[in-house]
């Protein structure tokens, strides 16, 4: 685009060539410049780039969020493991012996057997229904095998063929594998990143829209500044240059302001997820945002700033013609 | 340095801005346009900063054919033809000093230059030391010769006027029509849109006249004959 028209302006008049270092310093003063008009009229730029914030941060926010819950069933994917409820007639010392047959099985990592009494206890600790218990004749629960299969039998199929596999123990009355709702949770999280991508297009359309509006705007509040200088022999580029700079600001500081509120938002919910994730027993902590992902916020927050600058200005720029 | 053969404007609508018009301009030649308003001046001269362009004909301006000239290089032609305007055409929210800068930083000379040649021309039309000014706190006489200093502070070869002096007082119209007699004398090829026949009888120039849109008299012709 550049190099065409240089070579016709140094047909028409010679001594109009640009130099680099002075065409450098030109696009340096023209982004100070656009920059100190944003900061001139603070109120008007502190909105926009807010709308510009929100848009962004709704997505981001999301983004984040996702990979939170992903890291949270990171640590459930290696625990893939099967319940195996014993009937009522397994005594805990056949429980005892079952586990221990089944800790020889090189498919089986590890066996956890929890006994009839020691079920009841934990039920009756944690249930609060100690009185109703203690009227109970006979104790009411089964006792449970926790089997993790292993590393290599994590994969769903092998894991079905381990699970039918105990399933025939006669011990056995009713087996459960537990692969079966973290597959269920990753087909929930495939649709929520879907939803956040879509969500992303749409808001990231929006910001377009907003610089787009913006930046034409401001295109009429500068008219007879864009008559004048096409008067005295500015090219479409020289013109264009503010603009462009002026969306690749608001882009700029949009992307910086999502990622306050992203921030803050994460601040606010910091405590009471900790909270949660104590409650759970687990050490879960939120995850902020990165320092790669903060590049590719703002740089892509620029980007649609500029395209969006862009926009307006070809569709604009052409309409003012000086008469 | 200015050709017009057989010009044609026609404007969307039909009505004829210029009709036929033909006519040479030397080099460092200064000359006048007068008529009624509404006789094509500024037709012409628009023509000639391709603020417009022929229907019919073909105009050259330093030897190039306005006629071909594609978009992409309308703004270096403008940059040879400073053009100057009734109304000033300043901008009111820049200083003296950049809006006479204008063209040197559309060009992209250095900071230094810019400096220098700005202030050069301040100079000349004598308002050096209202630089740091906002045009509205001029006068009509001092926006004009900002507008003066614009338009020749890039040092074109040819400048178009039209109507400079319109709301001028007598006084300060000789003023203007003095300093166009300088930038003649270095070189500069004038052409000079005005109603004030009694402002340019006594300066002894050629005069181009359009009466309803045709050249109707050109005192340089009339003398060849």
């Amino acid at each position: 685009m550049r190099r065409p028209r240089k070579r016709q302006s140094a047909r028409i008049s010679p001594r109009s060539s640009l130099r680099a270092d002075v065409w450098l310093m030109r696009h340096l003063q023209v982004a100070l410049a656009s920059l100190g008009r944003l900061i001139r009229t603070p109120l008007s730029t502190l909105m926009t780039t807010l709308v510009i914030g929100i848009a962004l941060a709704l997505p981001s926010g999301l983004y984040l969020l996702l990979g939170n819950v992903e890291s949270l069933s990171g640590h459930w994917d290696g625990a893939a493991s099967i319940s195996l409820f014993l009937t009522q007639e397994t005594s805990d010392e056949q429980a005892g012996s079952l586990a221990s047959q089944l800790r020889r099985d090189p498919a089986i990592t590890r066996v956890r057997l929890i006994g009839r009494t020691e079920a009841l206890d934990e039920f009756r600790r944690l249930s609060g229904f100690a009185g109703v218990l203690d009227s109970l004749e006979e104790n009411p629960l089964p006792s449970l095998l926790i089997v993790e299969p292993a590393a290599d039998r994590t994969e769903p199929a092998a894991a079905e063929a381990l699970l039918a596999r105990l399933r025939q123990h006669s011990e056995v009355e009713f087996a459960q594998l537990d692969l079966q709702w973290v597959r269920r949770f990753h087909a929930i999280t495939e649709i929520a990143r879907r939803g956040v991508i879509i969500l992303a297009t749409l808001l990231g359309l929006s910001v377009l829209l907003i610089v787009g509006n913006t930046i034409r705007l401001e295109i009429q509040n500068r008219h007879a500044e864009i008559e004048i200088t096409k008067l005295i022999g500015g090219t479409n580029a020289f013109i264009r240059r503010p603009f462009l700079y002026n969306g690749a600001w608001y882009g700029l500081f949009g992307g910086i302001s999502a990622w306050l509120m992203v921030g803050i938002s994460l601040l606010l919910l910091d405590n009471p997820v900790e909270q949660l994730a104590g409650l759970y027993q687990s050490g879960f902590r939120l995850s902020g945002i990165d320092f790669a992902t903060l590049l590719v916020l703002l740089g892509g927050s620029t980007l649609l700033g500029l395209i969006g600058s862009w926009i307006a200005v070809g569709r604009h720029l052409h309409e003012i013609e000086p008469a | 340095m200015i050709h017009f053969d057989n010009v044609t404007k026609r404007y969307p609508g039909g009505h004829e801005g210029l009709s036929n018009v033909s006519f040479h301009i030397d080099p460092g030649e200064m000359v006048f346009l007068t008529g009624h308003s509404g006789a094509g001046k500024s037709t012409l001269l628009k023509l000639i900063g391709l603020l417009e362009r022929s229907t019919r004909g073909q105009v050259r301006v330093a030897g190039r054919n306005l006629t071909r000239l594609g978009r992409g290089q309308i703004p270096y032609h403008r940059r040879e033809v400073g053009m100057i305007f009734q109304d000033h055409r300043l901008l009111h929210d820049r200083t003296v000093f950049d809006n006479v800068a204008m063209p040197l930083v559309v060009a992209g000379l250095g900071h230094i230059e810019i400096g220098r040649r700005v202030r050069a021309a301040l100079d000349k039309v004598g308002l050096l030391c209202k630089e740091k000014n906002l045009p509205v706190t001029l006068s009509g006489g001092e926006q004009q010769r900002v507008g003066i200093a614009r338009a020749v502070v890039s040092k074109p070869p040819v400048v178009l006027a039209d109507e400079p002096t319109g709301n001028l007082d007598p006084t300060l119209s000789r003023e203007i029509m003095n300093l166009f007699e300088q930038f003649n004398d270095v070189g500069v090829t004038l052409l000079i849109a005005t109603h004030d026949l009694e402002l340019i009888s006594g300066m002894n120039r050629r005069i181009l006249v359009l009466e309803k849109s045709r050249l109707a008299r050109d005192n340089a012709a009339e003398s060849v004959n």
